[in-house]
């Protein structure tokens, strides 16, 4: 067994759970005439709670400050001036302090309290969709009067108000407790609802022909202690009790929120957030929140609200349930045989050709880890292929991921300086927004934001540094180097003065991390790290992240990779160059050909080198050993939409000898393939997933896939043994053994570890045998507080906590891993275990320079894209904006554009006509538009002479729901547009 | 494109400079808003939540908590008349019923000629002058319904424009408490 050394917690923070010995910090008092021990500083209602005796509440929230509106936590207090009633979710403890939850006195409170919350209430509980996990109806029934003593009339308001698209408001029900406007402006931190009027007239309201947009909407529909709040897609669908749930992980990003999936008649019609405490904090995205709407394949039309009842049962119109192989041009639906007979004839054909690096493989960040597993298994060890890529040209060299110190969201959140070097985390990874901004807001940790433009974040930055794409490197020399400050600057955007001063406070803010004692370049820093332009290539922020891990070598990274199991995917060997378990090809060779038989003789190309090579550019095969590619494997990708530069994608799917998409859903690329093989997507399988730290969670399995899809494991067993080959797996539980037996990031992270209680909020991979949390199996024993999160009912049951590491690395005393003993071969080395390696790869790389005509063109990500998954949800669809430009008044002076005018934009790829915005926080001589955005029909025609070459019917733009992409040159590290009036 | 006026903005800068957090001199600009166009418009809650750093639905939280500010178009003149306890007993129920009949609307509504709004008030603190009537919160004394319709009549001609400058504005000689 290797040694397990990782210094994960070598930093002192992110530590206040209190262990055994006394706190100085605890205080002693008496509840219920108990002697109970409390923190210092915490509320009466939460130090109650740990010795379980249960306060009821409605305005409380765990997770939000206390304001004490409701009044429905109530205790009696005694001091000195006798005994008072007390909100108890406002009066912190103290020491001596003599509480009572139970007396007549509290009773009559709370008595009281429920009659007059019921007075202004509508009692309309059987149509109501909280009926039945209402904390209201529920508090009642446990602590109310029992009758009222109201017989006047009801108030009466107009249902529902729509507060958004996806959030209805009946104002009635509403018991004013101020969760939704404390979570809109306290957490989201946009307070785009707010209370409006005064006394029984007081209701939640949005400003005036304005909208409930946030993100974060759906939150406030799920901490509402009453039905007054209610989200569009779950309204009138179903009752809480014919709810079935399980606990699972959302993999909408890489954030990795933990979810409850709840289904009824097999059509999921809910997620809730839980609350994890490494993790979500209970929040989620709406995006993460209804995009389970595409599982369920529903037509999409419109999606608003307009008071429809949803039918059960699953739908097909954007599922593909069978498979289908090309005939005569057409997809027709045949049997999973002939599928898998005609998928291998077409690789077998390919690998006759061109050899096993004929084969390429794109995609794989949509599966599970085991499913990845199973087809990095397929790839390089059945086919031979080392041209496997789950990234879809969008995101980061995996060796760079694998070989910075990773970051844990908790590390970020309680570092003392956080750099973002990435695009907008707010739209890439919305809770991690959420994070991030709770402790920036609470000065816990000062913020440097390099970026090509402002977000969210920017008004909480104690830096912002604007800069152009393909600087990133000069800037990060000039902060870590103060001599070089001026030579970076000169080129730039604003000019030099303008960055300086934000150049040189966070500068200055970086030399000062860490205390006297333990002084460290870098320590306590995160950075995190990520594309911030998908028309910028990934080198320039690459090379920033080496300096920046150079010059600050305790500093950790967080890499803002934005597909849900992109990390899985690498850690399990989806990337040129990498084997399962976080091992480099050569490293892990002997290893692996022990157990697998074979593994591919040299590192293959990643995606654009891949498609490159398919569109027949000769350009890619200059000096390149590999032979061309002939054949694509799509595994949950479609590189026509999700590429970033269209006509070298059009190009290379035109060109390709034969293609096999590996989908769940209807695409552009699954209607043009040879063969369509349908999978199982999300809560549709079992299996564990990995997230942006590296954690490992559980996968829930709640509905069964439709028509004959199956899990993509199967899959690549199936197609394995069509190729003759065997993979020699048989289930889930099997796979995920087999890797906590093999893969040396994740030995001992078996079936057993990970469906223990130890494993609930996931595990950090590699695991850290010294680390004291993990051999103790200490965690916080999860409280499901059903006032917090209504409708989540109960966490799941599980076994005891495993054996995990008493003596020696947590290994599952399962099977040997299957290789020969006659061999024994060295457990292979993970990468990024040796911190000198950081700077090594540094490049000095230049920038090309951009013409004084030209704009730097910056496309930039947006939560609601033209994605698959958003467009097959119906309420989700509807909020997709067009593509626009936005540039600096500056700029567009010159072409004498005013906001709203059409522009044209000219890059060497094609052109594109689009709405211009002048934005005075975009930076000079940058243009920044949406990536992945459709184009408004109004836009009227607009040539692309870039792909005419490429030929085909697909480059007509009415189809084109990727309009930027038609003006980006991957094979470029920037790309500069012309920007022309029309 | 700022909604307030250069001198109105102008001013409400300098409220702002007076509190420690910008958002206290919320209230404040509301009613300086109100004073350029009556009533509080939306574009210019837009524009307070700018200056003062919340959100406009911040703004109209606060401001449609109190009865003073507008947030519909008022006439020029707003006539408030008392129905609490002392004014009741001196008439006050009486007053306004007439006051409907011969403006022709509810309370709460606009003359045609955007000239008066009516409103029914709770306490105005003048109980000693029962009915109490105040026209753009500036008392005018005892009224019966005979000198009610003559007050109307004077208001439509401009008769006591002097004395009672239109709706919002609330004094006519600034004061420089606290500022410089």
């Amino acid at each position: 067994m290797p040694e397990e050394t990782q210094t994960r917690n070598d930093s002192d923070h992110g530590e206040s759970h209190g262990e055994g010995a006394p706190d100085p910090g605890e205080v002693t008092m008496t509840l219920d005439g108990r002697t109970i021990s409390a923190r210092r500083g915490e509320v009466v209602i939460k130090a109650a709670e740990r010795a379980g005796t249960y306060i009821p509440r409605f305005c409380y929230h765990p997770r939000m400050k206390s304001v004490g509106v409701c009044r429905m936590c109530l205790v009696e207090v005694s001091g000195p001036r006798g005994s008072t009633l007390q909100p108890s979710c406002y009066v912190e403890v103290a020491d001596g302090m003599e509480v009572s939850t139970k007396s007549e006195k509290v009773k009559k409170a709370q008595d009281g309290v429920l009659e007059f919350l019921l007075v202004n209430h509508p009692l309309d509980c059987p149509v109501c969709d909280k009926g039945g996990e209402c904390p209201l109806q529920d508090q009642t029934l446990a602590y109310g009067p029992g009758e009222s003593r109201f017989i006047e009339e009801k108030r009466h308001f107009e249902k529902p108000v729509v507060l958004s698209d996806l959030v209805l408001l009946d104002r009635e029900r509403c018991i004013q407790c101020s969760r939704c406007t404390r979570f809109a402006s306290e957490v989201a931190g946009e307070a785009q609802i707010d209370f409006a009027g005064r006394g029984e007239q007081v209701e939640v309201a949005a400003f005036p022909d304005t909208k409930f947009t946030s993100y974060f909407s759906g939150n406030t529909v799920q901490i509402c202690p009453v039905g007054a709040l209610t989200a569009s897609p779950y309204r009138f669908s179903a009752r809480p009790w014919d709810l079935d749930q399980v606990e699972s992980t959302c993999t909408t990003c890489s954030v990795g929120c933990r979810v409850a999936v709840q289904s009824s008649l097999n059509r999921l019609t809910r997620i809730l957030g839980i609350d994890s405490e490494p993790v979500n904090h209970g929040w989620l995205c709406d995006k993460g929140r209804f995009v389970f709407e595409s599982v369920n394949g529903d037509e999409v039309s419109g999606g608003r609200y307009e008071g429809e009842v949803r039918e059960t049962g699953s739908n097909l119109a954007t599922r593909i349930s069978e498979p289908l192989v090309k005939k005569d041009g057409t997809l027709v639906p045949v049997s999973w045989n002939e599928a898998l007979r005609v998928a291998a004839k077409g690789l077998l054909k390919a690998k006759e050709a061109g050899g096993p690096e004929a084969i390429g493989v794109i995609g794989g960040a949509r599966l599970t880890n085991e499913s990845a597993y199973a087809w990095a298994k397929l790839a390089k060890g059945v086919i031979g292929t080392d041209s496997v890529d789950a990234q879809i040209g969008d995101g980061l060299s995996s060796e760079l991921v694998l070989s910075l110190p990773r970051a844990t969201i908790d590390e970020a959140s309680n570092a003392e300086v956080v750099v973002t070097l990435c695009g907008d985390i707010r739209e890439e990874l919305p809770v991690l927004f959420l994070r991030l901004r709770e402790s920036v807001v609470a000065h816990k940790t000062s913020l440097i934001e390099i970026a090509p433009c402002p977000t969210e974040l920017t008004k909480f930055a104690e830096a912002f540094i604007a800069i152009r794409p393909g600087d990133a490197p000069a800037i990060a020399g000039a902060l870590t180097r103060d001599g070089r400050l001026d030579a970076a600057l000169s080129n730039h955007p604003e000019g030099a003065a303008a960055s300086a001063d934000a150049l040189g406070i966070a500068t200055r803010l970086l030399a000062s991390t860490g205390t006297d004692k333990e002084r460290g370049r870098g320590r306590r820093v995160v950075v995190v790290v990520g594309r911030q332009s998908m028309a910028e290539g990934s080198a320039p922020v690459e090379e920033a992240a080496r300096i920046l891990a150079r010059e600050l070598p305790e500093a950790k990274f967080l890499f803002a990779l934005r597909r849900g199991n992109v990390f899985g995917a690498i850690d399990m060997g989806l990337a040129p160059g990498l084997l399962p378990g976080r091992v480099e090809l050569d490293a892990g060779r002997r290893w692996f050909e022990a157990a697998w038989g074979a593994v591919p003789d040299r590192r293959g190309r990643d995606t654009t080198s891949m498609l490159m090579s398919l569109s027949g550019d000769e350009s890619i095969e200059e000096g390149n050993e590999i032979s061309p590619t002939r054949a694509l494997l799509a595994i949950g990708a479609d590189p026509l939409s999700d590429f970033p530069d269209r006509a070298l994608a059009v190009a290379a799917i035109d060109r390709a000898e034969f293609v096999v998409a590996v989908t769940g859903h209807r695409g552009e690329l699954a209607s043009i393939a040879d063969v369509v093989l349908p999978v199982a997507v999300s809560h549709e399988r079992p299996g564990t997933t990995t997230n942006i730290e590296g954690r490992v969670t559980r996968l829930g399995h709640k509905v069964v896939a439709p028509g004959h899809a199956w899990p993509d494991w199967m899959i690549a067993s199936e197609l394995a043994g069509s190729l003759g080959g065997d993979l020699d797996v048989d289930s889930v539980e099997g796979i995920r053994n087999e890797i906590a037996n093999l893969a040396p990031a994740y030995l001992g992270l078996s079936n057993e570890v990970m469906s223990s209680s130890w494993a609930r909020d996931g595990v950090v991979v590699p695991i850290d045998v010294n680390d004291e949390s993990v051999r103790s199996n200490r965690h916080e024993v999860l409280l499901v507080d059903p006032v917090a999160l209504p409708g989540v009912d109960s966490v799941e049951r599980q076994g005891a906590p495993p054996r995990v590491g008493s003596a020696g690395p947590p290994v599952a005393e399962s099977e040997e891993p299957r290789r020969d003993a006659r061999d024994p071969v060295e457990v292979p080395q993970i990468v990024g275990r040796d911190r000198r390696d950081n700077s090594s790869g540094v490049t000095g790389f230049q920038t090309p320079p951009a013409d004084s005509y030209s704009l730097r063109l910056v496309a930039q990500r947006c939560l609601y894209d033209s994605s698959s998954a958003v467009a097959s949800s119906p309420s989700l669809s509807t909020l997709v904006s067009f593509a626009r430009v936005r540039a600096n008044g500056y700029d567009l002076d010159r072409l004498g554009v005013k906001t709203g005018d059409l522009v044209k934009l000219r890059s060497a790829r094609g052109s594109l006509v689009l709405e211009a915005h002048v934005d005075s926080q975009v930076p000079r001589g940058v243009a920044v538009v949406g990536f992945n955005l459709p184009l408004a029909a109004s836009n009227g025609s607009n040539g692309s002479n870039g792909s005419g070459g490429a030929g085909g019917a697909r480059d007509d733009e009415d189809g084109v729901i990727n309009a930027v992409s038609m003006l980006i040159d991957a094979s470029s590290v920037v790309n500069d547009v012309r920007m022309e009036s029309l | 494109m700022n909604h307030l006026s250069p001198e109105i903005r102008a001013r409400a800068l300098e409220i702002v400079a007076l509190y420690p957090d910008a958002r206290s001199a919320l209230v404040p600009l509301c009613h300086l808003a109100q004073e350029q166009d009556g009533w509080l418009r939306p574009e210019a809650m837009e524009e307070i939540a700018q200056i003062v750093g919340v959100t406009p639905a911040e703004v109209r939280g606060t401001a449609s908590f109190y009865d003073m500010i507008h947030l519909e178009p008022v006439g020029k003149y707003v006539i408030s008349i008392c129905t609490n306890i002392a004014c009741l007993l001196r008439g006050g129920e009486d007053l306004l019923n007439h006051a409907q009949s011969s403006l022709g609307i509810g309370v709460g509504a606009t003359t045609s000629d955007g000239m008066v709004t009516l409103e029914e008030a709770e306490c105005l603190a003048d109980c000693g002058r029962a009915p109490c009537v105040q026209v753009n919160h500036r008392y005018v004394g005892s009224q019966t319904p005979e000198s009610f319709d003559s007050l109307v009549e004077k208001l439509r001609t401009g008769e006591l424009s002097d004395s009672i400058p239109p709706h919002g504005t609330l004094i006519r000689v600034r004061r420089n408490v606290g500022s410089r």
